[in-house]
C-alpha cells in the first residue's frame, strides 16, 4: 500500500506475484501460452470481437448516437483464482450478504442498529434510496438482495478487500456468463487440460432462487418476469439475455397493469399475474402512483400489490441504502452487530468527509487519495488523486469543501494486476472482481469467480467500462 | 406469450419483407431506366409510389426523379422511413423486443443483416455495385429465413411472424398491381394482344416470377394471365392467393391453440372466401381497379384486427 509520501508504489501480479516466478494456479495456463503461437491468439482475439458484434453484446452510451453501439473489450487471457483462495473469497462474500440482509431487515423494522449507536442515524435518514413506506414491510421469504454484487479488489497474495457491496440492481453477470462462452469457443483445449468451474448455471440458479421467494398470493409454479426500461438502455442486452436464459418474460412497464389486485401481464391471450418480478429499474421508477408520477417505466398500483402480498419484487424497493458508499465505512461494524463475527473480508480503510477530523486529514493528503461521491457510481465524479493535475485536485478540493458530506475518501490502493494480452505480448493491468450473489430463503449461492473488470490502458486504476475498462474471464481451478 | 413480444415478432417480420420487397422494385425500375432513358423518371415515380414513399421523396427532391437520387433515397436516406436501411433498423428493433424468442441463430442472422447493409449502405451505391448490392440484401434475407425455417419452434410466436411476412407481401403485391393496373386494362378488350414487352417483364421482375410466369404459361403474354398469375395463382408464392391461404393457416393455428375464434380469424377467411375465390375474368368484370382497392383496404382492416386481437399495444 502506500508508502510514506514518495509514492513507491509497488504491484501484486497475480500472474507472477512481484516479478518471480509463475505462481501456482497459472502454472498450466502459462506453460500453454508458452507453447502458443502470438499470431493465432491475435487471431483468435480477433474472433472474439466479431463474436461479441453478431450476439449483439454491446451497450449504448447515453446521449450518443444510437448506432454507435459500443462493445466492452474483452481480453483473452483469463484471470485465474485458486480453489483455496476462492474458498475464503466465497466465506467472506457469504458473511457479508447475509449481513446486508439482515441489516436491511432491521433498518425497515426495529432499527436494533440505531438505537445501539452503531451506526448513526442521518445516514439512514438522510439516504436518498431510504424508502420509509418499506417500514415494517415484510418482503416475502425476508428477503432484500435477491441479487447482490460485491466488488473486491486485490493488492498481495493474501490481501483482498470489499471495495464496494452494490445490492441496487448489480450488473454485468451476463459479460460472465458471454465472456466463458467466448472462451471455450475459442480455446477448448485449454477447458480439457484445465480444471474450471462452471458459471453457466447461473441463470437456472437465478431462477430457482427468484421462484423460491415467490408471494404468498402464488399459487403453483411461480410465474417470473424481467422487467427492463426497454430496449434502449444500455443494459438491455443483459435483460434480454437473462429473460431468455431463465425462459421468462421480459417486461416494460407498459406489459403490465393491476387486475384483480395482481400485476398481470398482457398476453395475446388477455392479462396474466406475475409472481415475481426480477425489475432492472430504480424504485423511483417503480409505481407512478406511488414514487416518481412521471415514471413510463413503472406499474401503476404495483406498490399496492406488493404491500398485499401479490408480487415479490426483487431486489427489495429501498435495498439502495446499502450501496451508499458512506454506510460502506461502518460494514465491519454491521457485519459484527447481526453475525457476531468479526469480517472475513476487510473494507477499505475510508474517511467519513462529514466528519470534521476525517475532512482535516483528507484535504492535507489530497494528491494521494481517491475520492468518491457517497452516492456515485460508474467512475463517475470521483477523484483519483495520484493521476490527477494540480488543477483537478484544486477544483476538486473547492467541490469538497463545499459539500463534504457527500464524499468519502480511501488510500489510492495498489491494485492487484493481471496480464492482458498485447501485440507486444502480454502486459500487466489493474483489475477487480465482482462475483454474483443469489439470496433466497434455501440459502446463498455464489458463482464461482465472477465478472472481472480490466482497466485496458497502462498504469490506470480505473476499471469501469463507462471509462474505457474492459472484462476478461475469470477461472475458479477446481479442488 | 406477452402481445408486445407478438407484435414485435409480425413487425419484425413486416420488415424483413418490406426490405426484400423495395430491393426487387429498385431492381426492376433499374433495369427499365437503363433501357428507356426517356421514360425513366416516369418509371421510378411509380417504382415510389408503388413503395408508399413518393410522398417523402417530394418532400426532400421535389420531381427531381433521376435514377441516382431515387436509388440513393430508397437504399440509404434516413429521413426516408421505408430505405432499405431504416427498414432493416426497424426489423432489428423489434426484433431486440422479441429477443426472448428468437433462436440465437435467427437472432444471429437479423443482426448480422443489420450490420452486414449498414456496412454496405455506408455510402452512396455507385451505378455500377448497385446489382451486387441488390444481390446482397436479397442474400441476407434470405439468410435470415434460412435461420427461421431451420431453428424456430412451431408455436404461436413463429405463426405472428409468419402472419406478418405474408400480410406484408399481399400488400406489396397488391400495390404493384395498383400502380400498373393500367397498363393492363386497354389489353382486356382485345385479349391475346400481348402487352409492351419491357412494361410486362418490369411487374414480373418486381415479384421475381418472370421466369416462372414463363414456365407456367409458356411464351404467351396477356394481361388477364399475369392478373390472374399475381392474384389467384395458388402456387405463386408471392400471388395474393398465397398469402391469403398462408394467413389463414396461421391464424386457424392460433386459433386452435389459444382455443378462440377471434375476429381477425373470420377477416381472413372472408378475404380467401369472398375475394380471391372467383375466376378472373369476374375480377375483370368487377373491374380491376375497384378489386385491388377493395383488397388493399380489406388487407390493411386485417392488419389492424390482429393487432388489437392479440393484444400487441394496450
Amino acid at each position: 500500500m502506500l508508502r510514506g509520501k514518495g509514492w513507491r508504489i509497488s504491484f501484486f501480479d497475480e500472474m507472477t506475484g512481484r516479478g518471480g516466478e509463475v505462481r501456482s494456479p497459472y502454472r498450466e495456463y502459462s506453460d500453454w501460452f508458452g507453447r502458443e503461437d502470438v499470431a493465432r491468439i491475435q487471431r483468435k482475439a480477433q474472433q472474439a470481437e466479431a463474436f461479441f458484434r453478431t450476439t449483439g453484446i454491446t451497450f449504448n452510451v447515453y446521449g450518443q448516437d444510437e448506432a454507435d453501439e459500443r462493445l466492452i473489450p474483452f481480453d483473452v487471457v483469463p484471470r485465474i483464482i485458486s480453489a483455496s483462495e476462492w474458498r475464503r473469497l466465497s466465506r467472506g462474500i457469504e458473511q457479508r450478504v447475509r449481513a446486508l440482509n439482515a441489516f436491511l431487515y432491521d433498518i425497515y423494522h426495529r432499527q436494533e442498529i440505531l438505537r445501539a449507536g452503531r451506526v448513526p442515524t442521518e445516514l439512514i435518514s438522510r439516504n436518498e434510496a431510504f424508502l420509509p413506506m418499506m417500514m415494517g414491510m415484510d418482503p416475502p421469504g425476508g428477503i432484500y438482495t435477491h441479487i447482490s454484487g460485491i466488488d473486491i479488489v486485490r493488492t498481495g497474495p493474501d490481501e483482498f478487500y470489499v471495495l464496494e457491496d452494490n445490492a441496487r440492481t448489480p450488473s454485468g453477470v451476463s459479460y460472465m456468463l458471454e465472456n466463458r462462452e467466448t472462451m471455450l469457443q475459442m480455446f477448448p483445449e485449454l477447458f480439457a487440460k484445465i480444471s474450471v468451474r462452471e458459471v453457466s448455471d447461473y441463470p437456472l440458479n437465478l431462477l430457482k432462487s427468484l421462484s423460491a421467494c415467490a408471494p404468498p398470493a402464488c399459487g403453483g409454479t411461480p410465474t417470473v418476469a424481467v422487467l427492463t426500461p426497454g430496449i434502449h438502455n444500455s443494459a438491455y442486452f443483459e435483460h434480454s439475455f437473462l429473460a431468455d436464459q431463465m425462459g421468462a418474460e421480459l417486461v416494460e412497464g407498459h406489459d403490465l397493469r393491476v387486475v384483480d389486485g395482481r400485476v398481470a401481464m398482457r398476453t395475446t391471450q388477455g392479462h396474466t399475474p406475475i409472481d415475481v418480478l426480477y425489475r432492472r429499474v430504480d424504485d423511483d421508477f417503480l409505481d407512478p402512483l406511488n414514487f416518481r408520477p412521471d415514471s413510463m417505466l413503472g406499474v401503476p398500483g404495483i406498490w399496492d400489490v406488493y404491500r398485499a402480498g401479490g408480487i415479490t419484487i426483487a431486489n427489495a424497493p429501498g435495498t439502495g441504502i446499502a450501496d451508499d458508499k458512506a454506510l460502506y465505512s461502518y460494514m465491519p461494524d454491521i457485519i459484527e452487530f447481526y453475525t457476531g463475527e468479526k469480517a472475513l473480508l476487510p473494507n477499505v480503510p475510508t474517511w467519513r468527509c462529514g466528519e470534521p477530523e476525517h475532512l482535516r486529514e483528507v484535504l492535507d493528503r489530497l494528491p494521494e487519495l481517491v475520492v468518491k461521491e457517497v452516492h456515485g457510481s460508474g467512475g463517475y465524479g470521483m477523484l483519483v488523486g495520484p493521476a490527477a493535475s494540480k488543477k483537478a485536485i484544486a477544483a476538486f478540493r473547492a467541490k469538497l469543501e463545499a459539500n463534504p458530506r457527500n464524499y468519502i475518501a480511501q488510500p489510492t490502493l495498489s491494485l492487484s494486476t493481471v496480464p492482458i494480452f498485447t501485440r507486444a505480448g502480454l502486459a500487466p493491468r489493474h483489475v477487480d472482481l465482482r462475483p454474483f450473489v443469489l439470496m433466497s430463503p434455501q440459502g446463498i449461492r455464489i458463482t464461482p469467480g465472477g465478472l472481472t473488470r480490466v482497466a485496458m490502458s497502462k498504469g490506470s486504476l480505473v476499471v469501469n467500462s463507462s471509462q474505457g475498462g474492459g472484462t476478461k474471464d475469470t477461472w475458479v481451478l477446481e479442488d | 406469450m406477452l402481445g408486445k413480444t407478438a407484435g414485435g415478432l409480425y413487425w419484425m417480420a413486416r420488415y424483413l419483407e418490406r426490405s426484400e420487397n423495395n430491393a426487387r422494385l429498385i431492381d426492376a425500375g433499374f433495369r427499365i431506366a437503363l433501357t428507356r432513358s426517356n421514360t425513366a423518371a416516369a418509371e421510378w415515380r411509380s417504382v415510389l409510389v408503388t413503395a408508399g414513399q413518393d410522398y417523402y421523396f417530394r418532400q426532400a427532391h421535389g420531381d427531381d426523379y433521376t435514377s441516382q437520387r431515387v436509388v440513393d433515397f430508397m437504399l440509404r436516406d434516413p429521413t426516408n422511413p421505408s430505405s432499405i436501411m431504416s427498414v432493416i433498423k426497424q426489423a432489428r428493433d423489434n426484433a431486440r423486443t422479441a429477443r426472448t424468442y428468437l433462436t440465437r441463430e435467427a437472432w444471429e442472422a437479423v443482426n448480422t443483416s443489420w450490420m452486414t447493409l449498414g456496412a454496405l449502405l455506408k455510402r452512396q451505391v455507385r451505378e455500377d455495385d448497385l446489382p451486387d448490392v441488390l444481390a446482397a440484401i436479397r442474400q441476407q434475407s434470405g439468410l435470415v429465413r434460412g435461420a427461421f425455417a431451420g431453428t424456430m419452434l412451431r408455436n404461436d410466436g413463429y405463426n405472428f411472424s409468419r402472419l406478418g411476412t405474408f400480410l406484408e407481401r399481399a400488400d406489396n403485391t397488391a400495390r404493384i398491381l395498383d400502380v400498373k393496373y393500367y397498363l393492363l386494362l386497354p389489353s382486356v378488350a382485345h385479349i391475346g394482344t400481348s402487352i409492351d414487352n419491357v412494361q410486362w417483364e418490369t411487374i414480373l421482375r418486381s415479384v421475381s416470377a418472370h421466369r416462372a410466369y414463363h414456365w407456367l404459361y409458356g411464351t404467351e403474354i396477356s394481361a388477364l394471365k399475369i392478373a390472374e398469375f399475381l392474384i389467384l395463382y395458388k402456387q405463386m408464392p408471392r400471388s395474393l392467393a398465397f398469402c391469403c391461404d398462408k394467413m389463414n393457416d396461421n391464424l386457424d393455428w392460433l386459433a386452435r391453440a389459444y382455443g378462440e375464434e377471434t375476429e381477425a380469424v373470420r377477416l381472413a377467411a372472408s378475404i380467401c372466401n369472398e375475394r380471391l375465390s372467383r375466376p378472373i375474368a369476374s375480377i375483370f368484370d368487377g373491374g380491376l381497379h375497384e378489386f385491388i382497392t377493395d383488397f388493399l383496404r380489406a388487407n390493411a382492416a386485417l392488419a389492424r384486427q390482429i393487432e388489437r386481437d392479440y393484444r400487441f399495444v394496450e
